[in-house]
């Protein structure tokens, strides 16, 4: 009975091949819209998301049981109005000229844009994603992580609504409901698609580039943080609890270990504690290693978890602590616990200088963190400048948490949920992802020559250029020559006009 | 060589030769005439491929039959599933297939009770006609002059005397024709009282596509009300989404008592077709149910391949993808008689069901050619030839409707020198 007798086509790979088509339909038409049209859709959508911020960040973490609801209703403000405050000046529409350079740049939106959502961060990369797509007249499909499916679908489509309300054109933002990896393997790869976004897994990552479509794709984090004797101590312990403690640490961009300068390590140590942070013992650092390092890699259920949680966990108790510090004697890779933590357990090690500090970073970022982020507390700008040369980071937050800082909320890089990891990171992304990354531009180029005048492009629209001559004429002669002629004259008479028009 | 395995041809031209011998030489010789040279071999998606590799865009779709497309996988994968458990089954006993389409068609169709099948349109016409005559007690049948309703012993009479004549066939004291769009005519016909049903295609297809005036079919349904005649829809080429809902009748705010289906049922891959009645045309089904037999009718293959067919078009993409088509072509049909208004002259539309009217007697005929010429497959209206039948699929790509009206425009000039060359 419970056996299905016939062989049946995948219909959800059917209906969601469709999906594709309908997207390709909607970027077409929305790259004929002007920007007053596209303003006011990514207003009313980033509105209508940011009245839902509060209702999402509690459906995320109920859903995917990761993360702490004021944060993630910071990060949905954050990604919904914020980055309308942000960009909202910019335009990603009318034609840019360059007087200087003989030069007009039409703007190229991707088309259709298939955007992978991790389950650490759903509403806010939804969000995200969405508004830098809708900003730049592009149709998106989203495709959650299984685990957070639902609130993703809902999200979706409560913004797709809200576009389609203020006159965007059907089908610009639609959502796999039902995502499987097989699934999503073969829509990446489809040729309609004109770019994916993947943030995620390192497997997602891979699969994005393997797609054949142009994609961005950023590798994981792993972010070293040092403090060294100039940094303002209590400042520094305040900030990095903060940011440990953010989300329960389940942005990519939070602090994995703690590099201290041995001579304030104690003080910073001590600083930590009256913020919040739990100091853990020998012991408590042995088990929290087993508890959360198991042969498969990082203990996926402990992802986004309280510290309280994670220490009972483990087998002891912080009740209370905002983060867990894991003192550990060595900084290199067959160390599990300086490998990335997606949840507020941070390692802490003491170096000497500079030289040593740099030494450790490098080899935690060895094996994972490549290209991401990395931060530091200092007031000394020969460290500042030594730390980010020497490492493989691409962005180095100072004097601020690395979890909002490397991703832009709280400083003036990109605020991002997709950030770039470079070439060393494997992606051919470097920057925070902005809705610059979403629009190409075709470029008229003139003759460099002084004498070939460059034309006057002030006015001249794109979207509405002058119509084609109505040739209303009479109907067909019967004879041919007579047709001939008047085919010549017609010919003559069009080439008057629209001489007469270009004047 | 074209080597087919369990046959093969020398060339076009010994297809051409054999076709002329043992199949039909007066259709092989007219599409020779007429500059068509068109033997379709592969077919995929809107394309069809001529024996000698030419790639043509299909907007002609037989009449509807590949609404979906040629050979739409997941119908494919539909039928190949089918293949492994079922076959055409036997018309007299009850069958999952069957009882299952029934259902699925019953309930995304308003007032309808049960469904009959046939294998083809015709047959589904003969039904519905030998439907409305059990129902009212009454032989005489109304149609439109220039109407279509395929070539079976009763839908053959209610068409163009071409058609009957040949057979002895035209039974004009029985089979009634009126103008279309007259409802002066239509109530003259109507009330003589003895009329069992009128039968109208929701939108004429072979005479082109003319658009019913605004309350036409309205008007026609409330007098066969009044005059106590069965309205019969016919839904062969305006069903299966093509008008923007699933039949054309629903667009029109009006309440058939039977309708027919065909074409496009079959997603073009299992012949099928269907007669829906309402309770009272129907009621012959429970009086004798083998009063009407067909052994490929309703074949379980056909069946299976069609309650997909009903599916995917109910869904949102597909829906959203019918609306996106039409209104392209209207948008570019618009243009292209800005463009080419000596020749182009007019269009009719509904939905992705387009007449394109140029002015001359017969410059559909020369339009279809320059298309032929320009890659696109486009027929014209047999019974109105200044009209060109357009019959974008359902599911047509942004990509090739662009490609297809890059083709029209370049297409015109070619079309505009037949025209002249062919005189008035
Ligand atoms: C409107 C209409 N009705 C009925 C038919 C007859 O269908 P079939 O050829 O399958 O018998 C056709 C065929 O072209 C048609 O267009």
């Amino acid at each position: 009975m419970d056996q299905v007798l016939l062989t049946v086509p995948d219909a959800v790979y059917e209906k969601a091949k469709l999906k594709v088509e309908r997207s390709r339909w909607a970027a077409v038409k929305f790259q004929k819209l002007d920007r007053a049209t596209v303003t006011r859709i990514v207003n009313a959508v980033a509105h209508a998301a940011h009245a839902k911020a509060q209702f999402y960040a509690d459906w995320a973490v109920r859903e995917t049981g990761m993360g702490v609801v004021d944060h993630k209703r910071q990060k949905n403000e954050a990604c919904s109005r914020g980055l309308v405050e942000m960009y909202g000046a910019e335009d990603f529409v009318a034609p840019r000229i360059d007087a200087a350079r003989k030069i007009v740049e039409l703007p190229r939106p991707a088309g259709v844009i298939f955007a992978l959502i991790p389950v650490t961060n759903p509403v806010a990369t939804v969000y995200f994603k969405t508004l830098m797509a809708l900003m730049t007249r592009n149709a998106i499909i989203l495709s959650p992580h299984p685990g957070a499916k639902a609130v993703c679908a809902d999200a979706a489509a409560m913004m797709a609504e809200a576009a389609k309300a203020a006159g965007a054109p059907d089908g610009v933002i639609q959502v796999i409901e039902e995502p499987t990896i097989p699934l999503i393997e073969k829509l990446i790869s489809d040729e309609r698609v004109d770019l994916v976004i993947a943030t995620g897994g390192p497997a997602v990552v891979k699969a994005a580039y393997t797609s054949g479509n142009p994609a961005f794709g950023v590798g994981p984090g792993n972010a070293p943080v040092l403090v060294d004797d100039t940094a303002d101590l209590r400042l520094a312990a305040k900030r990095i609890v903060a940011s440990k403690s953010f989300d329960n640490s389940i942005l990519c961009t939070n602090e994995s270990t703690l590099l201290a300068y041995q001579t304030v390590a104690d003080a910073l140590l001590a600083a930590m504690k009256s913020e919040g942070a739990h100091i853990c013992t020998p012991d408590e650092v042995a088990k929290l290693r087993k508890l959360l390092f198991t042969s498969q890699g990082f203990n996926t259920a402990m992802i986004g978890k309280d510290a309280a949680v994670i220490a009972r966990e483990a087998g002891f108790n912080a009740a209370g602590a905002k983060i867990l510090v894991t003192p550990v004697d060595l900084v290199q890779p067959e160390e599990k616990l300086v490998r990335e933590k997606l949840c507020p357990v941070l390692a802490f090690a003491r170096v000497a200088n500079i030289d040593q500090a740099i030494a450790c970073a490098r080899s935690m970022m060895r094996t994972a963190g490549r290209g991401h982020s990395a931060a530091i507390h200092s007031r000394k700008e020969t460290n500042i400048m030594a730390f980010a040369a020497a490492l493989p980071a691409l962005r180095v937050a100072v004097n601020t948490g690395c979890s909002l800082g490397s991703s832009g909320f709280e400083t003036h890089l990109g605020p991002s949920m997709t950030i770039g990891t470079g070439f060393s990171g494997g992606s051919s992304l470097s920057e925070n992802l902005t809705p610059h990354h979403l629009v190409q531009y075709a470029r008229i180029a003139y003759n460099k020559e002084a004498a070939e005048t460059f034309g006057d492009f002030n006015g001249v629209d794109p979207l509405n250029l002058p119509r084609a001559q109505n040739v209303a004429l009479t109907s067909v002669a019967h004879n041919a020559d007579l047709d001939e002629l008047r085919r010549e004259l017609r010919k003559i008479i069009l080439e008057e006009l629209s001489a007469v028009r270009a004047a | 060589m074209f080597d087919y395995g369990h046959f093969r041809f020398e060339s076009k031209e010994d297809l051409f030769d054999k076709s002329i011998r043992f199949w039909n030489p007066d259709k092989t010789k007219f599409w020779q005439k007429a500059g068509i040279d068109l033997v379709i071999d592969r077919r995929e998606g809107y394309c069809l491929f001529d024996m000698d590799g030419r790639r043509l865009i299909d907007l002609h779709l037989n009449g509807g039959t590949y609404n979906l497309g040629h050979r739409h996988p997941e119908l494919i994968e539909t039928l190949k599933g089918a293949l492994d458990y079922f076959d055409m089954g036997n018309h007299w006993f009850p069958s999952v297939a069957r009882a299952a389409l029934s259902e699925a068609l019953i309930r995304v169709t308003p007032g309808m009770k049960y469904v009959v099948f046939g294998a083809g349109g015709a047959e589904a016409v003969d039904i519905a006609i030998k439907s409305a005559r059990y129902a009212t007690k009454r032989r005489k049948i109304v149609s439109i002059i220039k109407g279509y309703h395929g070539h079976g012993g009763l839908s053959v009479a209610t068409g163009d005397d071409r058609f009957s004549k040949i057979f002895l066939a035209d039974m004009p004291e029985t089979f009634i024709q009126v103008p279309f769009n007259d409802i002066g005519a239509m109530e003259q016909a109507l009330k003589s009282g003895d009329i069992a049903a009128l039968i109208m295609e929701t939108i004429p297809a072979t005479y082109g596509f003319p658009m019913p005036k605004d309350g036409y079919l309205q008007a026609c349904k409330a007098l066969c009300e009044k005059y106590g005649a069965m309205y019969i829809a016919d839904e062969v080429q305006t069903g299966m989404m093509r008008c923007g809902q699933l039949w054309g009748w629903q667009t029109y705010n009006i309440q058939p008592d039977i309708m027919v289906t065909a074409k496009g049922l079959s997603g073009g891959i299992y012949p099928i077709s269907a007669c829906l009645v309402n309770e009272r045309a129907g009621d012959w089904l429970n009086e004798d149910g083998a009063a009407h037999i067909s052994t490929a009718g309703g074949a379980e293959l056909g069946c299976v391949v069609a309650h997909k067919v009903i599916e995917m078009l109910h869904r949102p993409e597909t829906i959203a993808s019918v609306h996106a088509v039409a209104e392209f072509f209207r948008e570019a049909m618009a243009e292209m008689i800005q463009r080419h208004g000596d020749i182009f002259s007019g269009v009719r539309q509904r939905g992705v069901v387009l007449g394109l009217e140029f002015n001359h007697p017969e410059g559909a005929v020369y339009v279809s050619r320059a298309l032929y010429e320009h890659g696109v497959w486009a027929i014209f209206s047999s019974l109105d030839k200044r009209v060109l039948q357009w019959k974008p699929g359902a599911l047509l790509s942004h990509a090739m409707c662009q490609e297809i009206m890059d083709r029209f425009d370049a297409a015109m000039p070619r079309a505009r020198e037949l025209i002249a060359a062919a005189g008035k």
